[in-house]
């Protein structure tokens, strides 16, 4: 098609060069005529200039860490777990680890996978990034002493209500693209790669705002209408590196996930008006603005009273009880909405978020903030965690190796071919 | 990268069996990492994204696609595994009855200069009988390729689960 879209050409150029490995930089920024009325017929009117197209852009690994931790959160969600089989062991382990690695890299450059039944959904990235992670049980039993990050199961919260079909797996893959169809194809390759290996306890699918609903970098809104994640780490901050990646030598470029599948009550929260909706939160709901400040950015005033001398801000609200003064119990949040459909509900179905949080250590930042939430906090009346559980995330996989390599083999092994 | 092993890296490799079929000369242990001029060196026959269907005995098949990126024709007239006794060239074609049947190629697979051949489920492929040990995914399996002229081309394949690949023989087995 003569005057068609002249990007194709420059993706067959990108993909051959990042094919594999991870090398080779993603899309870099040019403006491109990519309209196709606009391009066949220039002289109608100005041409439109559009950057290239979003199924286009690839997320490529940099340096020591695995990508979809510091990638600006994708449109969709699929977090796999999986519990390995009984007879699997570190063979196993690492025979799924270097399937899986060898897939993702492939997949997030758009190219296809090895044996690939459906290579042509493997053709628009779309930001496609697979970030994997073990578990506690997984660590302890498969990983020497010697080069074990410590992690210890999430410990228990009074309120919530876990259903172990959302539980603790051994092994962890955070699925995310801005498209959801090869997201789809990304999620079954892997799947069936696994098979194998392991079985899937769950698949935790989300999604936020549609790629180019909101300018870049707008705080999600969950589904109970909030903005929700304003107080979030950013990759520029100085405390973004001290505060995600971990500072234990054996998981050196990695970080900890945790996943909590939070279930909100939304029939109930029908019931709540707007003054009420947004008291319990602490926050407006137009803005996200905290409810003693004008934009949502802003710091909120726990100090500050009506007119009656009663706090602006309830201290039992989640922005009061979720804020700490030690700087240190922040993480980054990266979280999802759900809804899946549930004819036993009255709502008819389930919704909620899939509370994703990295960390460099999960107790000592997340533990504390969530105990305060336990203990006390208005928006716990609507909200209920049913999932929980908690993953190392390992550095990227060493040159030519596979996620998890430096754990499983040491680090001196790097070299050694991915296939 | 291991996979992309060409003629020309596996004339250094193995330099005892150019010697022994003739095709090397006494000095080509010294001369063939560098060396341009040798006909072996030339023939760069390429596998790109080998891979073998997992199974826990008996048959089973491989995949890649073989590029030529010489000037002259290229001819896989052989091949032979780490895991099994008889490897077979296998093409698939139709039957009278208009079902699908593979047989082994007559004059094995011929790669056109400059050109590629895609070896997949569906069509021309690897066959790989009497299996001598599980092939298990995640795996890889060495394949030795002969060429026509008599060299041969080393692959390490991955070994992968996979449904597909269940194509009748022509003589009635599967594999």
């Amino acid at each position: 098609m003569p005057g068609g879209p002249r990007w194709d050409r420059r993706r067959v150029l990108r993909t051959g060069a990042a094919a594999f490995g991870g090398a080779g930089a993603g899309w870099s920024a040019s403006a491109l005529v990519a309209n196709g009325s606009a391009a066949a017929a220039p002289t109608d009117g100005p041409a439109r200039v559009v950057g290239p197209s979003a199924g286009a852009e690839t997320v490529p690994v940099v340096g020591t860490h695995q990508a979809g931790v510091d990638t600006p959160p994708q449109a969709h969600l699929a977090l796999v777990g999986w519990d390995l089989r009984e007879d699997a062991g570190v063979v196993g382990l690492t025979r799924m680890m270097r399937l899986l690695s060898d897939d993702a890299a492939r997949l997030a450059s758009g190219t296809a996978a090895l044996a690939d039944t459906e290579p042509e959904l493997a053709a628009h990235p779309a930001r496609l990034t697979v970030t994997f992670g073990f578990g506690p049980r997984v660590l302890r039993d498969l990983v020497p002493a010697g080069r074990r990050p410590r992690l210890d199961e999430l410990p228990g919260f009074d309120r919530d209500r876990l259903d172990p079909r959302w539980g603790q797996t051994d092994v962890v893959a955070q699925v995310c693209c801005d498209d959801p169809t090869t997201l789809a194809h990304a999620r079954r390759m892997l799947v069936k790669d696994a098979r194998t290996f392991a079985q899937v306890r769950w698949i935790q699918q989300g999604f936020r705002t549609a790629r180019g609903t909101v300018p870049d970098g707008t705080t999600m809104r969950n589904l109970m209408g909030q903005v929700d994640g304003t107080v979030n780490l950013a990759p520029a901050e100085p405390d973004f590196d001290p505060l995600v990646w971990s500072g234990d030598d054996a998981l050196a470029g990695g970080t900890f996930l945790v996943v909590r599948r939070i279930r909100m009550q939304l029939d109930k929260w029908d019931r709540v008006d707007r003054v009420g909706r947004e008291v319990v939160v602490g926050r407006r709901l137009d803005t996200g603005a905290p409810l003693t400040g004008v934009t949502e950015f802003d710091e909120p005033d726990f100090a500050a009273t009506d007119r009656f001398g009663f706090p602006v801000i309830d201290p039992a609200s989640h922005v009061a009880r979720a804020r700490s003064a030690d700087p240190r119990e922040r993480f980054l949040r990266r979280a999802y909405s759900y809804t899946e459909p549930d004819p036993a509900r009255s709502t008819g179905e389930d919704s909620g978020l899939v509370f994703l949080a990295f960390a460099a250590d999960p107790a000592r930042q997340f533990v504390p903030v969530q105990r305060r939430l336990d203990e006390l906090d208005r928006l716990n009346e609507w909200v209920v965690a049913i999932g929980s559980a908690v993953y190392a995330i390992p550095p990227a996989a060493p040159q030519g190796g596979y996620v998890g390599q430096q754990l499983l083999e040491g680090k001196s092994t790097g070299e050694k071919s991915p296939s | 990268m291991k996979k992309h092993l060409t003629a020309a890296v596996l004339a250094a490799a193995l330099v005892p069996a150019l010697a022994a079929c003739g095709s090397g000369s006494e000095d080509a242990r010294d001369q063939a990492p560098t060396s341009g001029s040798s006909p072996a060196a030339k023939a760069a026959l390429t596998v790109t994204d080998p891979w073998v269907k997992a199974a826990p005995s008996g048959m089973t098949a491989a995949f890649g696609t073989l590029v030529n990126e010489g000037s002259s024709d290229v001819t896989v007239v052989a091949a032979t595994t780490s895991v099994n006794d008889t490897t077979e060239l296998h093409e698939t074609v139709e039957n009278e009855d208009g079902s699908m049947a593979m047989r082994p190629k007559e004059g094995g697979f011929v790669i056109p200069a400059g050109g590629s051949l895609a070896l997949e489920p569906g069509g021309d492929h690897l066959m790989l009988m009497g299996l001598t040990e599980p092939v298990e995914a995640g795996t890889t399996v060495t394949i030795t390729l002969t060429l026509g002229d008599g060299t041969t081309t080393d692959v390490e394949a991955t070994v992968k689960a996979f449904d597909g690949a269940d194509e009748k023989y022509q003589n009635g087995g599967e594999h």
